[in-house]
């Protein structure tokens, strides 16, 4: 579905960059068959496909960030109906405690997402990538955790701007509100 | 010479800042480093060291060095710009201007460092005498005197002055340029001060090293010494000792490739770590033993050699605070000269 | 004195031929200088001290060790101990191949240029004090000490906002400096490679262009040592620039504990790590942070 579809946009001219982690048993056969249903969903999500959900490393989702994707959701087969048996139940623990993590640096939670989705799913692939654009359009551009140029002492250093594509200066352009220590 | 009230100070650097970009020691979060000045900045002149030493002013921790971008079959170089901001440290201490003499003596030696030699340049050193040498220092080792720094402006803090000489002519001009805020003074009035640093000094537990013992033409010896084996036993191969040192000045070359273009950066080396001096054959260093070895020598025998006997250590005693394992210079220069002479 | 009966007692198993090396501290530069050392002879052993400067984890030291014949004596604080058996359970010791004194501990001394007076904040909240694995205890075991709780710091992040906890974790984590000592030290960086030493994927071990690698670095490392970390407190006691680590780890031991029941790394070898068991039924759903669970703001 092109972006305009999607009903109330705060920002029409940002295009957010989305990466789905999807396995490869559930998830990726579930994108399938919404692309064989003819259901759409939003081009901003770029796929990429994973042995199983606890294949996704934190570092995926991270390097993921600092090349400019404003959110990253991540998608296995349902708790019980991993491919390995059990991959998925490791995956949840592990991606709740990042989560949470993520959530600690003060990045916003809203840029992840986590959704079981199963081959026979389709439409649920559809609706969830719709919803999970939606949320990420309305959040805006991923600021905190893009990569930006080291702060460098010398003022001269941090001329050069043209780094990072999308990401820009991202790192510096969040400015902290207030630091503690 | 020249004299200020300690008060005046906040407004003088305010002057300065609107200058040229001025660095001082602010104490944040527990510890002590060079921030920008700007109204306000509380300066911390009381603590004698900051943690990481001003060589990162001039040979700063990253540097860019060029991109590269390709469009098409074409491939278009931009290289990066040398800087050219004045800019001015205040504060420093004697043997961390010592430090940057040192880092002279290979960064303005052929093939001269652009970058380098253009941050020499632009920026002015303003040293600050030492009036409380701590135990961890020991520059009189390498006949450094903390009562007398050797920079562009020197200064001496004393009841409530602040005393500042110029010792270069960009220190001279910058004098001028803060005339409104000195006035003349007499170079008796720090003598005393100078004495009570240097009497100080002259206790300090480590102030006196058997430097002498470390002729390069030991070289072999010295490398090949048993010690080694025990000194590197508990190193962890950190590199803290590296990156803190005024004086250690080694850097890698690497690319950071966007996908879209490549930026080639250098940035700080450690010879502890496991990728130092890799090559495409391997590495030629691939023990710790040999890695920790590598350090010390360099400072105590090879850097001499090149650069007509200065011993690439300057006594600041960051390695020795800082070290997690409490390894530093002074354990390796007792341990080589007692038992190599034994 | 403890320290005597140490000298004594390693000497004695020295004689005895059942180890043949030790590690331990001794007296370096200072009198507050106690550095780690290994002792091969009863000559060297003489210079083996124990005092409250005495703050190194003596546990890394003996990972991959691979003695030929014989033991090695370590001398374990009680914290040090959950270390070492979280090293066990690694497989990364043989239990068998060392010969553990344990030894009381009053807290550790926060050093500032070789000066100091104040406890390190790990002794400030440590609960660890009775040893979890040894063959024999040595001296009076001085442990019970009035502690603080050890997640004030983490809670008090909580209950921040957002913004204001990247602001904290911005300012923190931008003094890195990348030395590495965090990693170096950690007990539970055991890594023969560490994914950050791999030149051929854009992570160095150096600093980077990007400040982002240094966030990474901090964020990945707590991460890979979730659920194993036993916050022995080594990362925060050797970093150069003061970045409150700790706060990284214990919130992952924080949220295994509240998520996934109380757990201790290194206190029970037999148990299975959080990380590496699940609860088909019972383990929440990472929604659960969305949802403004018990992560919330």
């Amino acid at each position: 579905m092109p972006l305009d579809k999607l009903d109330n946009l705060d920002n029409e001219d940002f295009t957010p960059l989305i990466v789905a982690f999807c396995c490869n048993w559930c998830s990726y056969a579930g994108a399938d068959l919404a692309g064989t249903s003819r259901l759409s969903y939003p081009a901003e999500v770029k796929i990429i496909k994973v042995p199983c959900s606890c294949r996704i490393d934190p570092l995926f989702v991270l390097r993921a960030f600092q090349r400019g994707a404003d959110g990253a959701i991540l998608c296995g087969c349902h708790p019980g109906d991993c491919h390995y048996s059990t991959g998925n139940y490791y995956a949840r623990r592990r991606i709740t405690l990042f989560f949470s993590m993520l959530d600690y640096l003060g990045i916003e939670k809203q840029r992840t997402h986590l959704e079981w989705v199963s081959a026979a799913e389709g439409a649920k692939f559809a609706e969830t990538m719709r919803a999970f654009t939606k949320q990420i359009h309305a959040l805006g551009k991923n600021k905190k955790i893009a990569g930006g140029l080291r702060k460098e002492l010398h003022a001269n250093f941090s001329a050069y701007t043209g780094f990072g594509g999308q990401g820009g200066q991202g790192g510096q352009g969040a400015e902290p509100t207030e630091g503690r220590g | 010479m020249y004299k200020m009230n300690m008060q005046d100070m906040p407004e003088m650097l305010t002057h300065m800042a609107e200058l040229m970009d001025v660095y001082v020691p602010v104490r944040r979060g527990g510890l002590v480093n060079f921030e920008p000045f700007s109204q306000g900045v509380e300066v911390d002149l009381g603590t004698l060291k900051t943690v990481k030493s001003p060589k990162d002013f001039f040979l700063p921790q990253v540097e860019h060095l060029f991109s590269a971008q390709s469009q098409g079959s074409k491939l278009s170089v931009k290289p990066q710009d040398l800087p050219s901001s004045p800019f001015a440290i205040f504060g420093i201490r004697s043997c961390d201007s010592r430090g940057l003499e040192i880092l002279d003596s290979v960064y303005l030696s052929e093939p001269v460092d652009k970058f380098y030699e253009a941050r020499r340049e632009k920026g002015i050193i303003m040293s600050l005498a030492c009036l409380d040498p701590t135990a961890t220092c020991f520059c009189t080792a390498f006949e450094i005197d903390p009562a007398e720094p050797k920079a562009d402006v020197a200064m001496w803090e004393v009841v409530g002055q602040l005393y500042a000489q110029a010792q270069s002519a960009k220190g001279e001009s910058l004098i001028i340029e803060l005339s409104k805020f000195f006035q003349k003074a007499d170079i008796g009035d720090i003598a005393q001060e100078q004495g009570a640093i240097r009497e100080k000094a002259s206790e300090l537990p480590w102030g006196k090293l058997p430097l002498q013992e470390l002729k390069s033409d030991r070289l072999l010896e010295l490398f090949d010494a048993p010690q080694w084996e025990e000194l590197h036993k508990t190193c962890l191969a950190c590199g803290i000792c590296t990156y803190l040192c005024p004086t250690c000045q080694c850097y890698d070359v690497q690319d950071h490739g966007t996908g879209a273009e490549i930026l080639r950066y250098r940035c700080w080396d450690s010879c502890m770590y496991s990728d130092f001096t890799m090559m495409a054959h391997g590495n030629i260093r691939n023990s710790q033993k040999e890695r920790f070895r590598q350090r010390f020598m360099h400072k105590l025998v090879y850097h001499p050699e090149n650069n007509g006997g200065e011993i690439s250590c300057v006594g600041c005693g960051r390695c020795v605070s800082k070290c997690p394992a409490s390894l530093n210079i002074i354990k390796v220069i007792n341990s080589l000269v007692v038992k190599a002479d034994v | 004195m403890i320290q005597d009966l140490m000298i004594e007692r390693a000497k004695q198993l020295l004689l005895s031929g059942e180890i043949t090396c030790a590690a331990g501290w001794k007296r370096g530069d200072f009198i507050t200088d106690s550095q780690p050392a290994i002792f091969e002879s009863l000559q060297e052993l003489e210079n083996l001290v124990y005092d409250k400067y005495c703050a190194a984890n003596l546990s890394k030291y003996l990972v991959g060790l691979n003695l030929k014949e014989g033991k090695i004596l370590v001398f374990l604080k009680p914290c040090d101990s959950y270390s070492f058996n979280q090293l066990v359970k690694e497989n990364l010791i043989k239990r068998e191949s060392v010969y553990i004194i344990g030894i009381g501990c009053e807290g550790n001394i926060r050093l500032e240029e070789m000066q100091g007076t104040e406890l390190l904040e790990r002794c400030l909240v440590c609960t660890k004090t009775e040893h979890v694995v040894y063959d024999e205890l040595v001296g009076e075991q001085l442990n019970a000490r009035e502690a603080r709780s050890r997640f004030e710091g983490v809670l008090e992040l909580e209950q921040m906002s957002s913004g204001n906890r990247y602001g904290f974790w911005h300012e923190q984590l931008s003094r890195c400096i990348r030395c590495n000592a965090c990693r170096n030290v950690c007990p539970s960086c055991n890594c023969r490679k560490c994914v950050f030493d791999n030149n051929k994927y854009d992570t160095g071990q150096k600093a980077s262009v990007s400040t982002f690698e240094d966030q990474m670095f901090h964020i990945i490392r707590a991460y890979h040592v979730a659920g194993r970390c036993t916050d022995c407190g080594e990362c925060s006691r050797v970093c150069p620039q003061l970045i409150e680590l700790h706060l990284l780890n214990r919130k992952f031991i924080k949220d295994i504990n509240t998520l996934y029941g109380p757990y201790q790394a290194g206190e029970d070898i037999s148990a299975q790590g959080p990380l590496t068991d699940f609860n088909a039924k019972t383990d929440p759903e990472p929604g659960i942070i969305h949802q403004g669970g018990q992560a919330d703001v």
